[in-house]
């Protein structure tokens, strides 16, 4: 089976009139998965026994038909912690790491019958663009086996691309759930800063950072939001804001909305069949009843900068905790305490994350510290005004998701430079904390082309109706890779 | 802006030993270059006028929460210890602070 021609509804139909139990639904599941891993390589840990004895306990306690979610299988990023469930950041640093807790988007997913059925492949600690600086392997894109599936949450876009499973979660610090999403051809949002709980989200950049959902769909999507959003006692920057039922109001309609298009968006670099995919979507929107403008975001251009400034910055101070002592990888033969902390961790990082500490050290160092780390917190209110400036008349922005389609595998690995600058279009979100997706609106030579839409702080329900009524207008959601096979 | 030349290799080594690592000569060449271009992209942000601009550390709109001062029960030690690469008698077991190869002290 694959998860191609089926919605979250008509499964939720099927397994509550018994047509299908969550033990069959697992087992089909994890069959394909595993068939699929070996060209696609999305999981780093596939969970067969806990899943199986998850869903057997499910259907006993049976399917509650008021919970769409009930028995419905889920891949998780592994930089989400799982009780008893090794969790890496795709680190040797964490290889055998096995947290004792779940994090609170697992346990709400838990305490929805969600099966978790595995942990996805990312890039190091997600850092990266491509999944290529995971540890322990490379994900292809299910669109083209050369091809990366963009990263850093490569596996979970993956495998919801190939029909692996229905949905999975990801983290995005600069674009790790949209650009995986617009490279692999399916739905991923990068909610506002603050409506997901970070707890037990291994730390990267702590005020960018987000969990979010991928799908094929808009709808699921937003009614895999409706269970992991809200206030978590347990991360104080989680918001106690009430959370709206993200599904309502998925009319189809976006009449007299007000589109806005920023020129910046569509600038120097952006591939001429991405621009003409934006474009298209902007007619799209027009044909339905919106209006578009074109607007400025003028400080777009220094996002890249001031976003690896800060993140890296609070990178260099998160993964501090690594140090071969209360958990993780120790290196061995080591003389002294001081050498266990080096050894540790210049044999447990990979290049990249050795590359955005030492940045982030550096940008926080004395002496540096107002020329660098001061001075992107400044440019960050700068991009925060030309946001809210747009907004002041408009509903939500759109513009691509990345600039191009996806690359082949090593070919941006070795120049670093290059490789941020694939972030320019996703940054900016991440800085503002505004919420993002990323949907399928096009093809380039056989590739995936994603739309990215941006809407107001906790506006998620606007992005959820734009981007259902673009869906409904629109057939690229439908198309499949060829790699799921007998569609 | 303060710094316009490039980063050398001392101040990688210098940064390094900030960070806690260690690069081998080859590697210390790499880092110094990539470093050196990734601060030039950096530097561009000297051309934006920040005068009277505040900075953005956080953008949650929630202010210090504090819960209730009780006491309640987290983790337990034992499960806490179970991802220690060495422990002993309860506790994390490691390397002496002076270096034991030379001799003692």
């Amino acid at each position: 089976m694959n998860y191609f021609d089926t919605d979250l509804t008509t499964l939720h139909e099927k397994l509550v009139n018994k047509e299908l139990t969550a033990e069959q639904l697992t087992r089909e599941t994890l069959a394909k998965i595993k068939a699929d891993n070996e060209a696609i390589n999305a999981y780093i840990t596939i969970d067969d026994d806990a899943a199986i004895e998850a869903a057997k306990a499910i259907d006993a306690k049976g399917i509650n038909p008021d919970n769409l979610w009930a028995g419905i299988p889920v891949a998780v990023k592994d930089n989400i912690v799982t009780k008893g469930l090794r969790t890496t950041a795709a680190s040797k640093i964490l290889e055998n790491f096995n947290p004792i807790y779940d994090a609170t988007v697992i346990e709400k997913l838990r305490a929805n019958d969600v099966i978790v059925i595995g942990k996805t492949n990312l890039d190091e600690f997600a850092m990266g663009g491509s999944t290529e600086t995971s540890y322990f392997k490379t994900t292809h894109n299910p669109w083209n086996l050369t091809k990366v599936p963009g990263g850093s949450s490569g596996g979970s876009a993956a495998t919801v691309s190939a029909g692996g499973v229905l949905a999975a979660l990801g983290t995005d610090t600069g674009g790790s759930i949209r650009q995986p999403a617009s490279f692999t051809g399916v739905v991923g949002v990068k909610p506002t800063y603050g409506r997901v709980s970070r707890w037990g989200i291994i730390a990267f950049g702590s005020s960018l950072d987000q969990v979010g959902p991928f799908t094929r769909t808009v709808k699921d999507n937003a009614a895999l939001l409706n269970l992991i959003a809200g206030h978590d006692e347990h991360d104080m920057t989680s918001s106690d804001k009430e959370v709206p039922d993200f599904t309502a109001g998925l009319d189809g309609s976006v009449k007299g909305m007000r589109v806005a298009l920023p020129k910046e968006y569509l600038g120097e670099g952006v591939d001429e069949n991405v621009k003409k995919a934006v474009l298209d979507a902007a007619n799209t929107f027009k044909e339905l009843g919106a209006t578009v403008d074109e607007v400025s975001l003028p400080h777009s251009k220094y996002g890249i900068a001031a976003y690896y400034i800060i993140s890296s910055s609070e990178a260099s101070s998160n993964l501090q905790r690594f140090d071969g002592i209360r958990y993780g990888f120790r290196a061995k033969d080591v003389k002294n305490l001081e050498d266990v902390y080096v050894r540790s961790r210049s044999e447990g990082f990979g290049d990249e994350v050795k590359r955005r500490i030492m940045l982030g050290t550096y940008s926080l160092s004395a002496g540096f510290y107002d020329a660098y780390f001061r001075k992107a917190a400044e440019v960050r209110t700068m991009m925060i005004n030309d946001f809210k400036k747009v907004f002041e008349d408009h509903d939500f922005i759109i513009g691509p998701t990345a600039p191009t389609p996806a690359f082949g595998i090593g070919e941006d690995s070795s120049d670093p430079k290059k490789m941020y600058m694939n972030d320019v279009l996703t940054v900016p979100v991440n800085m503002a904390g505004l919420p993002g997706m990323s949907l399928p609106a096009g093809f380039s030579n056989g590739l995936p082309v994603g739309l990215q839409i941006i809407a107001k702080p906790f506006d998620e329900q606007t992005l959820y109706k734009a981007g259902y009524a673009f869906e409904q207008a629109t057939d690229f959601h439908s198309k499949t890779p060829e790699i799921g096979g007998d569609k | 802006m303060a710094n316009e030349e490039k980063i050398d290799k001392a101040q990688v080594e210098h940064v390094a030993s900030l960070a806690k690592l260690e690069f081998d000569d080859a590697d210390l060449g790499k880092f110094t270059t990539q470093l050196g271009d990734i601060m030039e992209l950096f530097n561009t942000l000297s051309e934006v006028d920040t005068t009277d601009v505040e900075p953005t550390f956080s953008v949650t709109d929630q202010f210090n929460t504090m819960r209730e001062d009780v006491a309640v029960n987290s983790h337990e030690k034992e499960a806490l210890l179970k991802n220690a690469p060495d422990t002993q008698d309860g506790f994390i077991r490691v390397p002496a602070i002076i270096d034991e190869s030379e001799g003692a002290n």
